[in-house]
This record gives C-alpha cells, sequence and structure tokens, in this order.
C-alpha cells in the first residue's frame, strides 16, 4: 500500500498504521493479521479536492485492496500540513 | 423498478439516508456504529438501508455513488460520505449545518 500510495501522490507525510489487533476475532477478520487499516496522507495532489474526492482517489490508487483484500481501511487525507 | 432508481427514490423521498451493514439498533460493522452513533448524537431523524439484506442495493450503491465501501450517508439526495468523513464533518460542526439547512435555501 505504501508503494502505491508514493507512487501516485508523493505524500509529504504517509502512515500506513495496521489496526487489525484491535479488531481480532470479530467480523472480517481473516486471520491474516492484515484485515484493518488506517491510512494517514498529506499531498499537494488533494489541493483543491473535497473530502469525497480525496477518499476516491485514494481508494482508486489502492485498486482492488479496499474491500478485497482489506476489510477495512479508515482515511485521513489532508494537504501538507493540513492533518495534526 | 431497477436498483439504481429504487436508490434515486430512497435518497429522495428521505432527508437522511444511511445505507449500512445492519439496522441502527443493531449495527454488523464498526463503521456503521459509527455513523449511527454520529446520527443519534445529531438528533436527528433517518432512514437506515440494511444493505445485508438486500444484495442488489448493496452493489447498486457502490456503483451508484462511485464509492467502495458501506457505510454511506445521504442527506438531501447528496452523497455525503463514509464513517471518515462524517466524523470529521460532525466535529467541524458542517454535519449539523447541513442537516439543519432548509431544502429551499440549500
Amino acid at each position: 500500500m505504501e508503494q502505491l500510495l508514493t507512487k501516485a501522490f508523493a505524500p509529504t507525510r504517509l502512515e500506513v498504521i495496521n489496526d487489525s489487533a484491535m479488531h481480532h476475532g470479530h467480523a472480517g477478520d481473516d486471520g491474516s493479521g492484515e484485515s484493518h487499516f488506517t491510512v494517514v496522507i498529506e499531498s499537494t495532489a488533494f489541493e483543491g479536492q473535497n473530502r469525497v474526492n480525496r477518499q476516491r482517489m485514494v481508494n482508486k490508487a489502492l485498486g482492488d485492496i479496499p474491500g478485497d483484500r482489506v476489510h477495512a481501511l479508515a482515511i485521513k487525507a489532508g494537504v501538507p500540513g493540513e492533518l495534526g | 423498478m431497477g436498483t439504481s432508481d429504487r436508490i434515486t427514490s430512497l435518497v429522495t423521498d428521505n432527508d437522511i439516508v444511511l445505507f449500512m451493514k445492519g439496522v441502527p439498533q443493531a449495527p454488523q460493522c464498526g463503521f456503521s456504529a459509527g455513523v449511527v452513533k454520529v446520527l443519534d448524537a445529531l438528533g436527528v431523524s433517518y432512514v437506515g438501508v440494511n444493505v445485508l439484506e438486500d444484495p442488489f442495493i448493496r452493489e447498486g450503491i457502490k456503483e451508484y455513488s462511485d464509492w467502495p465501501t458501506i457505510p454511506q450517508l445521504y442527506v438531501k439526495g447528496e452523497f455525503v460520505g463514509g464513517c471518515d468523513i462524517v466524523r470529521e464533518m460532525y466535529e467541524s460542526g458542517e454535519l449539523q449545518a447541513l442537516v439543519n439547512t432548509p431544502e429551499e435555501t440549500g
């Protein structure tokens, strides 16, 4: 995921956090240990885009990963310096 | 009626519609539960559509909004977003403004 996002957005900040352990044993946990992720990304590519478009951009860049290999993906996307 | 027509009438006949997994009283997914919590905190009435009970809606809603995930919140016929966006908009006060704007001026 880091590679895909770096390629697509040249982010100034990128964190991909694996939250799967927090959700162990409940719906969507497939036992792979890679079911739940949070992405924090800042890039100039998001300038002028509303929240919906920013998430669409991230989802598109990740292709079939969200919903297929990853059950749950939380996305925080902003322009550089926007996210706390 | 086709699936996309059904979705159109759902989101236009009702001011606030949440497509979710499970029902508002018993969400089946953490993200759906998150949006329910926000809507309950706002104290607004809304229609919950359980996509787990309707595979056509479950797939159709993703095409309808060009958005790959459930939950999806619609206000006054417009797609607002999923759980992350709804939470952010609630925290910033934008969601309160959106649901309280009369349709005529919105």
